[in-house]
């Protein structure tokens, strides 16, 4: 007990005083969380922009409530330049514009881009019912319609990106740090000069998982911490806590990356390339960088092969998404399982020396 | 002499890299309390003997019982009574002397204040607050050293502990390790200098290319050489002529900055010196382990 709390200080001091890998594990992801936090600010949900030429009362008049609905899908310009209106929808500037003439409401669109002047469309034609109905006396309508967009459309960029990048952090951190001890101890003789002393194989290994999740600790912290800042404007949800079981069992699986990886390659060139082969592409295929919803069916199936993939969407799920603890037990399962079998191999291919 | 027993057996212990025999049918015996020393030039396969010794390398064949136990593979009832200082030093990173120190001793239960009082002993309590990377070739050493005694191992491995050190420096870890051996625990050195093995060593053993040319306490080594005693004089102060005259059988050589007359019998020629008043620069030096080395190897010995 007493060897693995002091290796784990020596480990954890050795780690903290590095200045180039407290950098690319804390500063470096950071970087990447203030930079597209900001550049993506106000890319929330995706609204659909059309332009109002002239008084539309169908619109103008609708109640408080509705028109800020409509607010959430539509993001409507007033002009009086009917011309330069309709040559802005014609060259797609604008999904469509619409004017009101006596009883009749026209909706100008291109059929260029098909899926947002059919959304247009709906939506008018939804505005066009309510008036009618209410034009009749209809004050409650049996069935009413609300546009309600789900799921990532209507997460701000930074309530998706928060958790990405904070998995992605994790997942690099958790690779290098492991790897780079494994060959850095190796090859400065560290390990050989354990091996002499009578401290377990479980203890050098115990220490590693300890210290790799402090970092995870203090990356969370960094992350949730700055994405809170009212300029960036993260939401977290009530249960946003329930993620770190998930963010545990993340850093465990990535731990067993990288000890697979230190394990296998002689230098820290290597360990570092090895874990970067592993870390970077899962990053693009995994939905850490940006959302998969969009990306082929073939991709999403096969991102369900990543460790990151379990460990990003989980987090989404309980951060920002504001599902329970419960939603995430099936990934917390999988990495843990990913873990072991890794932990395994990293355990048939340990080596104390490479004399 | 009490009897004693063996802490190491050595048996035929045979060791290569590819075609190259690095120890080649080594064996040896090293009694409790013993100070043994394994002395030979670079390459001779020293630190590979030792290695295979403390189970850090797995022998060909031959066996080594340390305490009467195999130490390979990892052996853990035998770790916590050895400490073994190795010849490339290993430590932790960006971490003090202190820090190192204490990180190693609490591997085995010692604690800090204890391993604070090793740094004192190596003479490194003002670099205690230094990192490793910042300790210059020889600090590291004592560092490393200290780093293998804290624990108080009952058997200590040294591999070249003073190589990199300044004068001042060998000679106080030369008194340290007496003190060692002195509170009974043993210890085998390898050393490339002969001096230290001799001002050191109750036993050594002789190697070059991984086999040991003979062993024993190196005065008993050297009376068995029978070699002459060499007495030097500045040239000049007497030609090698006259030097031959002094009495019979004598070797002179004049390498033009000494003579050297080499003399079994060294009193008689040291008179006659003193008559003729040719003592200028005068050294008198008896046989040592270098020309047991010479006279085994038939070569010079070149630490
Ligand atoms: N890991 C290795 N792989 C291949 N050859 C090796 C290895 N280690 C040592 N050797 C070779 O084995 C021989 C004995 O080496 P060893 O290190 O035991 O010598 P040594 O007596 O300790 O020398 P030194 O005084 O330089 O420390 C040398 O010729 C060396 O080149
Ligand atoms: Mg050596």
């Amino acid at each position: 007990m007493t060897s693995f709390v002091s290796l784990s200080s020596a480990m954890a001091r050795g780690f903290f005083r590095d200045r180039t890998a407290l950098f690319f594990t804390i500063l470096f992801p950071l970087m990447f969380l203030v930079l597209f936090g900001g550049l993506f600010k106000d890319a929330g949900a995706s609204k659909t922009d059309i332009l109002q030429i002239g008084a539309v009362p169908v619109v103008d008049q609708l109640p408080a409530e509705a028109a800020a609905g409509l607010d959430q899908v539509l993001a409507v310009t007033r002009t009086s330049d009917r011309a330069a209106a309709l040559e802005e929808v014609r060259k797609g500037d604008k999904a469509a514009a619409i004017e009101q003439v006596g009883g009749e409401l026209i909706v100008h669109y291109s059929a260029a881009d098909a899926v947002k002047s059919a959304t247009v469309r709906g939506i008018v034609e939804s505005l066009v019912q309510q008036a009618n109905l209410a034009a009749a006396g209809v004050t409650t309508p049996s069935v009413t319609m609300r546009a309600q967009p789900v799921e990532d459309q209507s997460l701000k960029a930074i309530q998706y990106m928060t958790p990405g990048l904070l998995g992605w952090a994790i997942a690099t951190g958790a690779t290098f740090g492991a790897a780079l001890t494994l060959v850095t101890w190796r090859q400065k003789k560290i390990l050989r000069r354990l091996r002499l002393s009578p401290v377990p194989l479980a203890s050098i290994i115990g220490a590693r998982v300890s210290v790799s999740i402090v970092i995870a600790a203090a990356q969370c912290a960094m992350f949730i911490g700055v994405a809170l800042l009212p300029y960036f404007g993260l939401q977290l949800s009530d249960q946003w806590w329930a993620f770190i079981p998930v963010m545990i069992a993340g850093t465990l699986a990535f731990l067993s990356i990288g000890l697979v990886a230190g394990a296998a390659a002689k230098t820290p060139e290597a360990a570092s390339a090895i874990a970067n082969l592993i870390t970077l592409p899962m990053a693009f295929l995994s939905g850490a960088f940006f959302p998969l919803d969009g990306a082929p069916k073939w991709l999403q199936q096969l991102s369900e092969f990543f460790p990151l993939k379990h460990l990003v969407s989980s987090m989404q799920d309980v951060m920002v998404r504001g599902e329970s603890f419960a939603v995430t037990l099936p990934d917390i399962g999988l990495l843990l399982g990913f873990t072991v079998v890794l932990a395994g191999v990293a355990a048939f291919l340990f080596r104390w020396d490479d004399a | 002499m009490q009897p004693m027993s063996p802490t190491i057996k050595v048996e035929e212990l045979r060791k290569a890299y590819g075609e190259l025999r690095a120890v080649d049918g080594v064996s040896f015996e090293v009694q409790t309390g013993e100070f043994f020393g394994i002395l030979g030039p670079n390459g001779a396969g020293k630190t590979t003997t030792l290695e295979m010794m403390e189970g850090l390398r797995k022998p060909d064949s031959g066996s080594v019982s340390l305490f009467g136990e195999s130490p390979w593979p990892r052996n853990p009832r035998l770790l916590p009574r050895i400490g073994v200082q190795l010849q490339a030093s290993a430590f932790f990173e960006r971490l003090t002397a202190r820090e190192q120190i204490r990180t190693f001793a609490s591997l085995y239960g010692v604690p800090a204040r204890k391993a604070d009082e090793w740094l004192a002993v190596v003479g490194l309590e003002d670099m205690a607050g230094k990192r490793n990377e910042d300790l210059s070739g020889g600090q590291q050493q004592r560092l490393s050293i200290a780093c293998a005694l804290a624990h108080g191992p009952d058997l200590v491995f040294l591999d070249e502990p003073t190589s990199g050190l300044d004068p001042q420096a060998r000679r106080n870890l030369w008194d340290v390790l007496r003190d060692i051996s002195a509170q009974g625990r043993t210890v085998v050195l390898t050393t490339h200098y002969l001096d230290e093995a001799e001002s050191l060593c109750d036993r050594v053993a002789i190697m070059d290319h991984g086999r040991i040319l003979q062993s024993g306490p190196p005065a008993t080594l050297v009376r068995d050489l029978d070699a002459p005693t060499r007495i030097s004089i500045e040239t000049g102060t007497l030609t090698a002529e006259a030097a031959r005259g002094l009495a019979d059988g004598l070797e002179v050589t004049d390498d033009g900055v000494s003579l050297t007359i080499a003399t079994r019998t060294p009193a008689p020629v040291l008179s006659a010196l003193a008559e003729r008043d040719a003592l200028r620069g005068l050294s008198v030096r008896g046989a040592t382990l270098e020309d047991v080395f010479l006279h085994l190897t038939g070569r010079e010995y070149r630490a």
